[in-house]
């Protein structure tokens, strides 16, 4: 394996690790718990580990919780987990001091399994609203029956989050959960004096499926169509990690057709998504023609895709092994023919938006992230690559065929709206020219190999087109999930996004929230 | 100086004519399965993960086919190609009544009438389809029909998604708030019976365990046109369809 001269002396010199090589590409550390803060710092900071996601297992045969910290190297494409195991109820050091974005991981894991980390300041009502839901319940755990509600109920009190601003006339101004016209559910508490916002609360999950929990003891084959749905619009992306987790238990390798055309639904879904979003922004600012021409655009995509493969949003397109259906002459014929115009059209209301000055006020220095915070919360995908961080799996750790066919990585500095708006109509624009070499280039060939149902665990991860996302799954020999772990960008990014909004003026918050285009499905799964 | 409104002119109407005039440009609506007769009614249903299909036979003329519950169908699409496939319809009027429903609304409401969306854990396909109604493509407007915020101005409650139970009081509250006649629209397979995700600890799984429910809209996700089928059906402008369909 080919790991760092230090960080084998690292294992080799401490005696209380032990380690194994899962794959050629990933190496676990049996890490006892008090050496976690240490090694993740190591991690970070001498190897430049990003963080993948955080999990818990509690198998049936054993008596102790499992919790695996998993890191990526994006030079190298290795994968690095830590793994504690810890008895329920007990505590484990946080190591959301050093690797910020785990901070919701813990306390999503508190929330779930009542793991307490240490030194964690906000634990408590996170996933799971402490006025709706009782006490001493962890849901994630195997004793609990996840197919009906508990007896018991929460507090009933409304909830409250700490006030920060003492000022006099400062007003705590709410957001939701029903909200606007056609909005996600969630709440956004604004702290303000009178017209700036000092803090943002946030509080997600109203959306709450629990979908990693209902998700055990189902099939495999119940898992995809899980995993196709708990965020529809990025459907194809999801679908794909599961699959490929699947695929990595079953040992086996779609055909190089159905990867390319796998890549091909999921460039689409991109630039579909990017366009959503690109509607969104431009409807925050109330610029109706601009968000007329993005949705007229979303929805040809959107009939474009359900010529392609039936379903407007690619679902029941994947299956284990390849693709259900293959695309016909004609259905590729369609696809080459219609792209370029659709290109045009998103280069032409790109032009028109950058020539509008009274838009780009609106935008520009708006909810910045900068490329500090950027790293310290960990973002992902095009909110990233607009704050200047360069990173994205289909090079960093390439899948299916995207290490032969590595795309352009558009990267911006400012971190602001104007940024994040230019990242989504780049990608859009690459991610057309890849479609459109893939389809130069495509094998004939089947679309489907045999993927047989074993024990055992995997990994797998797809850029989604709001970022990485990380799909774990475990199953036994009869196909059933005993874990399935979603680690979305929703989640990822979602938490750095309070962050952008502090000093912004009250009126442009739903701008901002648009120019950060986040799924809250995505994060609530 | 903003030349918006030239860029708008330029792209043209992109309007359906819908319900006046016949849609069916490709990919405005995913289809579904059509119940229908069969040889092997058995291989057709057993390709449902959800049990959407149910095999039927008839007594007197041994006659066996395939029925079709709408409100299981999350558009998987398995039934739809292979040597066991049903026919797809190109359809989208798939708004349904329930058993519970009140009468439609009338003519008062026929030119205006007003919307209220809440989000009870749809994700993003049913969501993306219910922004896309006042889309240019679909313009709501045009037909009276108006999406408002408040329960106070509403004469429709929409929903959709599973009904998460942190949305549960969110959605009783509003119920209570909308002036009277009120009816109330669940969307997508989801708010039917919980669609893939079902009853659990986290979700009612249906939103008729809350409140009373007129009109089921299935589909995953219903496209935007049956959407509105929905709607204009709450107010009797088009007639309602059915929630099964028998060979
Ligand atoms: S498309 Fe609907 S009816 Fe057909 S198999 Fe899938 S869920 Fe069943
Ligand atoms: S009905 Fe289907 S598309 Fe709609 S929210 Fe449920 S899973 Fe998503």
């Amino acid at each position: 394996m080919s790991i760092s001269i230090e960080l084998q002396t690292v294992l080799h010199s401490n005696s209380a690790l032990s380690w194994h090589e899962h794959s050629e590409q990933w190496l676990q550390i049996m890490c006892p718990a008090e050496q976690l803060p240490t090694l993740t710092r190591y991690l970070l900071e001498k190897e430049e580990a990003e963080f993948a996601t955080l999990l818990v297992e509690e198998l049936a045969d054993q008596e102790n919780l499992t919790v695996h910290y998993l890191f990526y190297l994006p030079a190298t494409g290795k994968l690095i987990e830590l793994k504690v195991a810890v008895k329920a109820g007990a505590e484990l050091p946080a190591i959301s001091d050093t690797v910020h974005a785990a901070d919701w991981h813990e306390r999503e894991a508190w929330d779930l399994y009542g793991l307490r980390f240490s030194g964690h300041p906000f634990l408590g009502d996170f996933v799971l609203h402490d006025d709706d839901w009782p006490e001493g319940i962890d849901p994630m755990r195997r004793q609990f029956d996840g197919s009906k509600r508990p007896d018991a109920h929460g507090t009933g009190a409304e909830w409250a989050p700490p006030r920060l601003l003492q000022e006099e006339g400062a007003i705590v101004f709410p957001i939701g959960p029903v909200w606007g016209d056609f909005n996600e559910s969630g709440l956004w508490l604004l702290e303000t004096p009178g017209e700036q916002i000092r803090y943002l609360h946030t509080r997600l999950f109203y959306k709450y499926r629990g979908v990693e929990k209902i998700a055990e003891g189902r099939t495999v084959d119940q898992g995809l169509l899980l995993a196709e749905r708990f965020a529809g619009a990025s459907a194809f992306a999801h679908g794909w990690a599961y699959c490929q987790a699947l695929e990595q238990i079953g040992a086996c390798q779609p055909p190089p057709r159905a990867e390319q055309l796998r890549m091909v639904f999921a460039e689409l879904e991109r630039i579909r998504h990017h366009a959503a979003n690109i509607a969104e922004i431009a409807g925050s600012t109330a610029l109706s023609v601009a968000k007329a021409l993005a949705q007229g655009i979303v929805e040809d995509l959107l009939r474009l895709s359900a010529r392609l493969c039936g379903h407007r949003y690619f679902f029941g397109v994947l299956t284990p092994g390849g693709l259900r259906e293959d695309l016909n002459t004609d259905a590729l014929e369609i696809l080459h023919n219609n792209l370029p115009a659709i290109d045009q059209r998103m280069r032409a209301l790109e032009q028109h938006l950058e020539e509008s000055s009274s838009f780009l006020d609106r935008i520009e220095e708006m909810g910045t992230l900068d490329s500090q915070m950027a790293k310290t919360y960990g973002v992902v995908g095009p909110i990233a690559r607009a704050s200047g961080r360069n990173i994205d799996l289909r090079r960093n750790l390439p899948y299916g065929q995207y290490g032969f066919l590595a795309p352009d990585v558009p990267l911006e500095e400012e971190g602001d709206g104007y940024a994040r708006l230019r990242v989504f109509f780049a990608e859009s624009r690459i991610s057309v020219k890849l479609i459109l070499d893939l389809l130069a280039f495509l094998p004939d060939g089947p679309i489907h190999s045999p993927c047989p149902v074993r024990e055992g665990h995997a990994l797998a991860w797809v850029e989604a087109p709001s970022g990485a996302t990380f799909h774990w799954l475990r199953c036994t020999a009869d196909g059933l999930i005993t874990r399935l772990r979603l680690g979305t960008p929703g989640f990822r990014n979602w938490h750095a996004f309070e962050r952008a909004i502090e000093g912004a003026a009250f009126q442009d918050f739903p701008i901002i929230l648009a120019t950060w285009g986040l799924s809250v499905a995505e994060n609530d799964r | 100086m903003s030349f918006w409104p030239y860029y708008g002119l330029k792209r043209g109407i992109s309007t359906t004519s819908w319900p006046d005039g016949e849609e069916d440009s490709v990919g405005i609506t995913p289809g579904r399965p059509r119940a229908t007769q069969s040889l092997h009614p058995e291989e057709s249903a057993a390709q449902c993960p959800t049990q959407a299909l149910r095999v039927v036979k008839q007594q007197e003329t041994s006659e066996h086919g395939v029925a079709v519950d709408f409100s299981r169908c999350i558009h998987c699409q398995r039934c739809r190609t292979g040597s066991h496939a049903l026919p797809w319809s190109r359809d989208f009027a798939w708004g349904a009544s329930t058993a519970s429903a009140q009468p439609v609304l009338g003519s008062r409401f026929s030119a205006s009438l007003h919307v209220l969306y809440i989000d009870a854990g749809a994700c993003g396909a049913c969501v993306n389809e219910v922004r896309l109604v006042d889309a240019p493509p679909y313009n709501l407007h045009r037909l009276g029909i108006f999406v408002t915020a408040t329960p106070r101005n509403a004469d429709v409650l929409l929903v959709a998604g599973p009904i998460t139970d942190a949305m549960r009081t969110a959605i009783l509250k509003a119920y209570a708030a909308m002036p009277a006649p009120k009816r109330v629209m669940g969307m997508g397979t989801c708010a039917i019976n919980g669609g893939i995700f079902g009853e659990s600890f986290a979700c009612a799984g249906g939103l008729e365990k809350i409140i009373p429910v007129d009109l089921w809209l299935p589909g995953c996700p219903p496209p935007p046109l049956a959407i509105i089928h929905g709607l204009l059906s709450l107010v009797g402008r088009v007639a309602p369809a059915s929630l099964e369909e028998q060979p």
